[in-house]
Formats: C-alpha cells, sequence, structure tokens
C-alpha cells in the first residue's frame, strides 16, 4: 500500500458555538417563575371590572409554570437544558411581569378601553371560545398559503436555472424578472381577481408571483457564480453538461436558492393575509377584517396570536430543513 | 522504475498562448514551446511566476487552447478535457457539497460507472491515508487532507498522466514533505507519467526526472535538466546540495537575463555527471 499519512489532524469546528446569556444565573430562573406565579395571584386575587372569562388564562399561567418547573427537573440532569432554561429565564421574567401588567391595566382596572384593548385574559378566553373558526380559518391560510409558495418556489427555481445557465434565456427573461420582481404582489390584485376564476385561484396566483421573483433571481446567481475551476475540475473527470448542470451548478447554487426562499416566505406571508383580506370568504385575513367589521378586536388579536405562531414555525422548520441541507457548509457560513 | 519506455505520451510543437486583457493589451504567456512528456516519467516545470508553467499544464488538460502550434497525447490532438488526464489544481478544488468518498467518486459518476465501484472508492481513500475520513465534508479536513483526497480524485479515472498545478504551494513544510513523499509513491507504484508544477527546486530535484526550466515573459523554455540521482533521494546529499545550487541559478539567469551571474565553472563540471543540461 502507498504511505498513508494520517498525523494531519482535522480540524475541528466547535458544533455549539453558542454564547449564552446569563447560563448560571439560577436567580433569573427563580424571578421568571416568581413573576409567573405573580401573574397568577393577581388574576386570582384581584376583582374584574370587565366582564370576561378569565379561567384559560389562569389555566395557560398555570401551564406555563408548571412546564417551566418540570423543564427545571429535568435540566438537573441534563446540562445543555440547564444552560438553556437559565438563558431564557431573564426574557420570561419580564413575560411575566408583563403580562401582570396589562392585566391590571385592562381586565382589573379598565384603563385601557375595550373594545380596542383587550386584556391578555381576554384574547385568550377568545382564542378558546372561536377555537373552530379560528382553526378552520387557519387551515384554509395555510393551504393556500403552501401551495402558493410551492408553486411560487418551483416556477422560481425553473426559470432561475433557466436563466443562469442559458444565455437565451437570460437574455430574454432576466430582465422581466428584474422589472416586474420589484412591484409588490398585491398592486396585481386587481387584475389577479379579474382574470381568476375564485378568490382561492387569485390568491394562489398572487402568492406564487409574490416568492418566484425572489428565488428565481437568487437560484439564477447561484449558478452563474459557480467557481470555474469546479467546472474544470469536473470536465476533467469526465463531466457531460448535463452532470455540469445538476452535479455543480445546481448543488453550488443550493445556498442561494434558500436565501430566496427565506425571502420568498416573508413576502409570501404579506401577500397571504392581504389577498385574503381583499378577497377571500375564509383564512386568517379574512379572519382579521370580518373581526374588524364587528369591532371584535380580542379577535383580531387572537389571530395576530396565531398567525405569529404559525409564521414563527413555519420559519423554524424552514431553518431547520435549510440546516440539514447545507451541512456541507457548517462553519464556513454563520 | 518506470523509465523503460522513452517513447512521448504528449507532444507539445511550437506552442504560443496569447492572453488579452480588457485594454486590448496583449501578455505573451508561451512563446514557441517544444516539449515530450515520455512514457512514465515525473517531470516538473519550474520558473518564475508568469513564465506560463500552469498555461503549459492547462494546455495539456485541455482545459485551454493555443493560438499557434500543437499538442498531442498519443500522437491524437488534445482539444478537450478529458478522463484520460488527471488534474490536480493549487486549490485543491474540492466541491464542498460532496464528502470524501463522493468527491473522489466524481470521476465515475460523470462517466456514468459508477455503479459497483464503491470497494474501488475504498481502496483510494485508503491508499491517500484518509480512512475514517469518508463521510467528511472538505470544510472539515485540512488542507493537506484536501490534497490527498484531490489527487485521489484525479487518479479514479486511471488517468495516462497526472497533472499537478502547484498542488503543494500552500501547505506547510511539514505537510508538503509529507505529500511529496506520497507522490512518489503513487508514482512508483502506478507507473503513472507526472507533470508537476511548482516554485520549489527542492521539491522539482526531489521527485523529478528532468526540470524544465522556464523564463517568463514571454514564457519560453530555458533548459531542460536531467535529474539522475536514483531512487532514494537526500535532500542534504552534495548532489543534491550542487543540483539545487545549478537550478537556482539558472532561475536566476533564467528570471534576470543576467550573464554576470555564472555558475562557478568548477562545480557546473561537477554537476554534469549527474545533473546534465541537456
Amino acid at each position: 500500500m502507498f504511505l498513508g499519512k494520517k498525523n494531519e489532524t482535522r480540524l475541528v469546528v466547535p458544533d455549539e458555538f453558542n454564547v449564552y446569556w446569563k447560563p448560571k444565573s439560577k436567580i433569573w430562573f427563580f424571578a421568571s417563575v416568581f413573576s409567573l406565579v405573580l401573574a397568577l395571584v393577581i388574576s386570582i386575587i384581584m376583582p374584574n371590572v370587565q366582564l370576561i372569562n378569565i379561567l384559560p388564562y389562569q389555566v395557560f399561567l398555570i401551564g406555563i409554570t408548571v412546564i417551566l418547573v418540570s423543564l427545571w427537573i429535568v435540566s438537573i440532569y441534563t446540562d445543555s437544558l440547564r444552560k438553556i432554561l437559565y438563558q431564557k429565564s431573564q426574557f420570561i421574567f419580564a413575560v411575566g411581569i408583563i403580562l401582570t401588567i396589562l392585566d391590571l391595566l385592562t381586565t382589573k382596572s379598565g384603563v385601557f378601553k375595550l373594545p380596542f384593548f383587550p386584556g391578555p385574559a381576554q384574547v385568550l378566553a377568545v382564542i378558546v371560545k372561536e377555537k373552530d373558526t379560528l382553526l378552520i380559518s387557519t387551515y384554509y391560510s395555510m393551504r393556500l398559503f403552501f401551495v402558493g409558495l410551492i408553486a411560487g418556489i418551483l416556477l422560481g427555481i425553473i426559470t432561475g436555472i433557466l436563466i443562469g445557465w442559458y444565455r437565451e434565456w437570460n437574455y430574454w427573461l432576466f430582465p422581466v424578472i428584474k422589472i416586474s420582481g420589484v412591484i409588490p404582489a398585491v398592486a396585481w390584485i386587481p387584475i389577479a381577481i379579474v382574470i381568476f376564476p375564485n378568490s382561492f385561484s387569485t390568491g394562489v396566483f398572487l402568492i406564487a408571483i409574490a416568492s418566484w421573483f425572489s428565488v428565481a433571481f437568487m437560484v439564477a446567481s447561484g449558478i452563474s457564480s459557480t467557481p470555474k475551476v469546479y467546472y474544470e475540475a469536473a470536465k476533467i473527470l469526465g463531466a457531460n453538461e448535463g452532470f455540469l448542470l445538476f452535479h455543480i451548478a445546481i448543488p453550488n447554487a443550493v445556498p442561494s436558492i434558500f436565501t430566496g426562499i427565506s425571502t420568498a416566505t416573508g413576502f409570501a406571508f404579506l401577500t397571504l393575509i392581504v389577498s385574503e383580506m381583499v378577497g377571500a370568504k375564509a383564512g386568517l385575513g379574512w379572519y382579521i377584517n370580518w373581526a374588524k367589521a364587528w369591532s371584535a378586536y380580542d379577535k383580531v388579536y387572537a389571530s395576530i396570536i396565531i398567525m405569529a405562531v404559525a409564521f414563527s414555525i413555519i420559519l423554524a422548520v424552514l431553518t431547520a430543513f435549510r440546516n440539514y441541507v447545507l451541512r456541507w457548509q457548517r462553519g464556513i457560513v454563520k | 522504475m518506470n523509465k523503460q519506455i522513452e517513447q512521448a505520451l504528449i507532444e507539445v510543437r511550437g506552442v504560443s498562448r496569447i492572453y488579452y486583457d480588457t485594454t486590448g493589451k496583449q501578455t505573451e504567456a508561451l512563446q514557441n514551446v517544444d516539449l515530450e512528456i515520455r512514457n512514465g516519467e515525473l517531470i516538473s516545470l519550474i520558473g518564475p511566476s508568469g513564465c506560463g508553467k500552469t498555461t503549459l499544464l492547462r494546455l495539456i488538460a485541455g482545459l485551454d487552447l493555443p493560438q499557434s502550434g500543437s499538442l498531442l497525447m498519443e500522437n491524437k490532438p488534445i482539444d478537450k478535457p478529458g478522463h484520460d488526464r488527471g488534474y490536480v489544481f493549487q486549490q485543491a478544488a474540492l466541491f464542498p457539497w460532496r464528502t470524501v468518498e463522493e468527491n473522489i467518486a466524481t470521476g465515475l459518476q460523470a462517466r456514468n460507472i459508477y455503479k459497483g465501484k464503491k470497494s474501488r472508492i475504498k481502496e483510494y481513500i485508503d491508499m491517500i491515508g484518509l480512512t475514517g475520513f469518508e463521510k467528511a465534508y472538505p470544510h472539515e479536513i485540512s488542507g493537506g487532507m484536501a490534497q490527498r483526497v484531490a489527487i485521489a480524485r484525479a487518479l479514479i479515472n486511471d488517468p495516462k498522466v497526472l497533472l499537478l498545478d502547484e498542488p503543494l504551494g500552500a501547505l506547510d513544510a511539514f505537510t508538503r514533505v509529507d505529500l511529496q513523499n506520497t507522490i512518489r509513491q503513487i508514482w512508483k507504484e502506478t507507473g503513472i507519467t507526472i507533470a508537476l508544477v511548482t516554485h520549489d527546486v527542492d521539491e522539482a530535484i526531489y521527485l523529478s526526472d528532468r526540470i524544465v526550466i522556464m523564463t517568463a515573459r514571454p514564457g519560453k523554455i530555458n533548459e531542460i535538466i536531467n535529474v539522475n540521482l536514483g531512487d532514494e533521494r537526500d535532500r542534504n546529499d552534495d548532489k543534491f546540495i550542487i543540483l539545487r545550487r545549478l537550478v537556482l541559478e539558472k532561475l536566476h539567469l533564467a528570471g534576470s537575463h543576467l550573464s554576470s551571474r555564472l555558475v562557478d565553472p568548477l562545480e557546473l563540471t561537477e554537476v554534469r555527471g549527474f545533473g546534465e543540461a541537456i
């Protein structure tokens, strides 16, 4: 066998380069538990000025406190969990205090007037009461969102590859993308409503348009920025044009594709809600509009909270997927 | 040793390559270059930067075309890159999205002959001493390891010639010596023809059968030196040291065109015995 030297050390890139914020502050953890208990106690002992069902709010506070304490018990045995828990403690403390203050200003005193500024207890109560409508609205929104976004991403990837790889496509299509890409998708609403038969296809069209351009642009630039040396290395290994495109140019463009998808997702959220507000008969955007018409601002806040949760979950899943696909990049970027 | 066949594998005949920059200014990277690379030899191209040694290697690889002259490999003209030649770039140029084994497998996949060749990949990973790193990504390994992978990736196609473009230039001294031994070992065991571009005189003398000394602006071949140092080479051997001085002097002459910097005639005569200028 050939001389094989293994004495070159592998470069270790620390996986967890996370700088924790106060990972050892036990006091802040107890403070966070205290603030939640405080919010709960005030909710229980102080009389209400506004007539609402405060049980969901109390259950919510008890639930969080129980989760927090049981995580703490588990974290006695797991070092990493304790660090994360302690890191979040200060923030949870602030949340508890703010909930207490909001509760005092609304439900307990009526300083903030209804219907525009409902308290946390009322918003939670309305989420529980309206859960069926909210669930079905969320379902319709998510269906529209994913169909539109996936259509936009697929279109974007295909046109991006064509633009990035073929000069003819670049010549004809790239100016179109550049100019129409700066137009906010919602500007097409009047035209889309006329062209498409129902509100669903209108929404799909608008969201696809909104996400198409940023994906196409990033795919094209990812492909055209492939270092020449990769092509040369592959060519001399016997690669044909198909191999160069699918095994060199496109893999090289994947990080940009994800950047494009992230941007597209943001645009798609916006377009989703606006298009539902304008024409739809279902979905969270429609629900907000409908609630506003009845001056039911507690419902408006409720659907805003649902949106925040749903969109955060989508972004988190997208980020996790991106990190998995781009694991070859770990240590280079970040 | 693999020098039994003196027949030319690659012939470079009257090759010129001119580059134009954006202002239209022209640089003559190569001017009327003739060179034969013999079957099974290890030949080094050495010279100051801008002497066209990399250009010459790229022309042989088919990554570039000359303005005039011809390049032949086994009497067939070289006009495009192909898997009968292996190329190792200065900066490894591993595909960062592919693991070590996937990088090495690239050549087989590109030619659609990958199926059932898994053991062959393993063989090459063992050969370069990277067993255990099969699943590592390029950013997880050191520069020296990356060059080993690049060499294995080039060898997987069983090329007739391995073209090395300053593959050790960016490495530290220890890793470099280590890899020089690996290259020499591969050369001995496979009998492959190797053309090496380098700016390291020791490396050239340590590894090669012949050293091609080139001059810059315009790039051309100044002299070819036979290195008859035998199989076991010692960098502190007298002959090695004298040969090193000879090459360095040639390079000085080559670079500056100063005829006053002649080598001591006595040493030159002494050198002639084993480091014969042709």
